[in-house]
């Protein structure tokens, strides 16, 4: 056992040191047009060494330290705690989703512009994290390429308002519909594949919508994106210094106070809230629907939800359409929110972060999925200082949340209905 | 009630039956009984279409299903329950049932669900149980009765007595007898010959895609070649 321990230790030291030194033990000169080879600085080198000094302390007293990481989660209280009653645990989840938007509703007030601004981006993730929670958490469809309906909800506003004026009201339902067709068409002929073969199909139709508006130049701007994008107007008032569309009024002089840019941003913020909003009632009331019901049965079993009459096809397709549809209007906000959009909005990496929102708040939960948006859009910026650190502080939260809790930060307890008898 | 005419069923490229004939009629209970491999499964699935025969009718109602969709036959006034029960496993005992009944109106189903609850009273205790915490026996009867949720006029069993003990076995095709009684026709799927022979109006024995024999279910027990091969000599 012990000398087990030993050699394994020993091998994954030297496994350290064999991928760190040749990376981090040179440096590549150049001087003129000669590129020299020369050793590091001792102190990265003596870092090395320490990292590869620790590995092999870890891996010999893995069984102990493991044993201990182990006992951690009864540290927090709500893991072990036993499950509440369905009731009970309904209540506290409205309750604390009321206090939750009473908050939000009165950030932008307290909060300065900058915060307010990313808590307008909070809310998008929010938005885009339960539409593919409906996909990914409840229908058990992995898509990989869901930024690509956001991409469709925000080329469709900008598309519209540079070639029609068409305003941010008009585009909302329309970016997300159009969002919803895509979800429909592309739908349609990959829902057939399952599991492995579906998230790589999704996965490259994602990026066949970004490489697709990168190359349209004449019709999208391609790689220099769209600007000009307008922001949204409240009842005909819009909130720039100067009125810019013929028959609109300006805010601060309607009501006759000074103008502030801070207007725009909370104005903004709180049409995002109200989205988000809607979307979490909106698929909370699907997924009591019978449709909802028949989301989770193909996820549980296919064949048992065909035997009782379950159109394959038009179970996946509603889902997928569902999620795509309020990923138009994430889309659709952002574009208004930026101001500018271009494909490098929309790439690969987007899916990643949204997916892995919903993987961490625990599939198929939204209060979880909520918290999961506002700890991954607002760790990164709290973690700018060390920016060159970012994807190293993201990917190792990540690692340690899959040791901690496994199943998500709040995995889905479901909602069981009961049909109401009359007596 | 249901005719298959010279039912071939293809995997790929491999023929799992070659042109069988059976024929239920309303209101009996008919058997198939048949070794591992036989392709009883295939044919029952075939009837729900999924896969499709590639030659020959399935006739339901009178009405050629060959080439419908699993979920329009489904809806049809047939209903299964598949081999190895296949019960929602994450959902609700009351919750199984209702995906029975999706396409029946609150009321419907709400009144299947109390006659289920009769049938099998097991199933009112653990109404809110998930049901893949139960056993194997109340599993069979879950899924038994999500089928008969959609009010079926035909009911079609895959081995429902795989696994269970003898005591349940016997619980479960009592069940099946009293199915009959409420005029509801059976089309029954068994490796377990005796019973299922027993309780048949007539039986098939299917042996490697074709149906090698077809008499009552009386007849076939008494067949020495059935006696030899299915009810252990
Ligand atoms: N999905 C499939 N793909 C390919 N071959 C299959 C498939 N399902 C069944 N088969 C083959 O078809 C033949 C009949 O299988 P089937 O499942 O119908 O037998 P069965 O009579 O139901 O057996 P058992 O009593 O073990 O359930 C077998 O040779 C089997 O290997
Ligand atoms: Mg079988």
């Amino acid at each position: 056992m012990a000398s087990h321990n030993l050699k394994h230790a020993l091998f994954c030291a030297i496994v350290t040191l064999i991928i760190s030194y040749p990376i981090l033990g040179f440096n590549l000169e150049s001087q003129g047009i000669d590129v020299t080879l020369e050793g590091a600085e001792t102190s990265t080198v003596l870092g090395v060494l320490l990292a590869a000094v620790i590995v092999f302390l870890f891996q010999l007293f893995r069984d102990n330290v493991m044993g201990s990481l182990r006992q951690l989660p009864a540290v927090n209280p709500l893991a072990n705690r036993k499950p509440m009653e369905q009731s009970k645990r309904l209540k506290l989840e409205s309750t604390l989703l009321t206090l939750m938007v009473i908050g939000a509703l009165i950030w932008p007030f307290i909060a300065s512009r900058g915060a307010v601004d990313l808590a307008t981006l909070v809310l998008i993730y929010i938005m885009l994290a339960l539409g593919l929670n409906v996909v990914v958490g409840l229908a058990g469809l992995l898509d990989l390429g869901y930024v690509a309906f956001y991409a469709v909800g925000a080329y469709t506003f900008a598309l519209l308002s540079q070639y029609y004026g068409v305003s941010f009201w008009f585009a909302l339902p329309i970016g997300a519909l159009l969002a919803a067709l895509f979800g429909l068409v592309l739908g349609f002929p990959v829902l057939r594949l399952r599991g492995d073969y579906l998230a790589i199909v999704t996965l490259g139709f994602g990026e066949i919508i970004r490489i697709l508006l990168n190359n349209m130049t004449s019709l999208t701007g391609g790689p220099n994106g769209i600007g000009g994008i307008p922001d949204p107007t409240l009842f005909g008032m819009e909130f720039g210094r100067r009125v810019k569309e013929e028959g609109n009024t300006s805010f601060h002089e309607t009501f006759g106070i000074a103008y502030s840019g801070e207007h725009k941003v909370i104005f903004l913020y709180l049409i995002a809230l109200v989205l988000a909003v809607i979307t979490a009632i909106a698929i909370r009331r699907l997924m009591r629907m019978p449709v909802g019901r028949a989301w989770e049965a193909l996820r549980e079993d296919e064949i048992a939800a065909k035997s009782l009459g379950l159109s394959r096809t038009a179970v996946k397709l509603s889902a997928f359409t569902i999620g795509a549809f309020f990923a138009g209007f994430a889309g659709t906000v952002f574009a208004s929110k930026q101001g500018f959009i271009s494909p490098e909005s929309f790439v690969f990496l987007e899916s990643a972060i949204i997916l892995a929102i919903v993987v961490l708040g625990g599939m198929g939960s939204q209060m979880g999925v909520i918290l999961a948006a506002i700890a991954v859009t607002i760790l990164p910026e709290l973690a700018r200082e060390f920016s060159e650190y970012r994807m190293l502080i993201f990917g190792a939260a990540m690692v340690l949340m899959m040791v901690w809790r496994p199943q998500g930060l709040m995995p889905m307890r479901r909602i069981h209905i009961e049909l109401k008898r009359q007596e | 009630m249901l005719v298959l005419e010279d039912v071939h069923t293809h995997y790929g490229k491999i023929e799992a039956l070659h042109g069988v004939s059976v024929e239920v009629k309303k209101g009996e209970i008919v058997s198939l009984i048949g070794a591992n491999g036989a392709g009883k499964t295939t044919l029952l699935m075939t009837v729900c279409g999924n896969p499709q025969a590639t030659s020959g009718r399935v006739i339901f109602q009178g009405r050629d299903i060959t080439r419908d969709m699993t979920s329009n036959i489904m809806r049809s006034g047939i209903a299964i329950v598949p081999e190895g029960r296949r019960v929602f496993s994450g959902l609700t005992v009351e919750e199984n049932l209702h995906m029975g009944g999706f396409f029946n109106t609150k009321s419907e189903i709400r009144k299947s669900q109390d006659h289920v609850y009769e049938l099998f009273p097991r199933l009112k205790e653990r109404e809110h149980q998930r049901a893949g915490t139960m056993s194997g026996g109340e599993q069979q009867m879950l899924a038994i009765g999500r089928a008969l949720m959609s009010k079926p006029n035909m009911i079609i069993l895959d081995e429902p007595s795989l696994g269970l003990a003898p005591l349940v076995i016997k619980q479960i095709f009592e069940i099946i007898g009293k199915l009959r009684e409420e005029g509801i026709t059976v089309f029954l799927v068994e490796q377990n010959a005796h019973q299922a022979l027993n309780l048949a109006d007539r039986g098939y024995v299917l042996e490697t895609g074709r149906i090698r024999l077809h008499d009552t279910g009386r007849n076939l027990l008494a067949n020495p070649d059935v006696q030899n091969a299915y009810l252990g000599g």
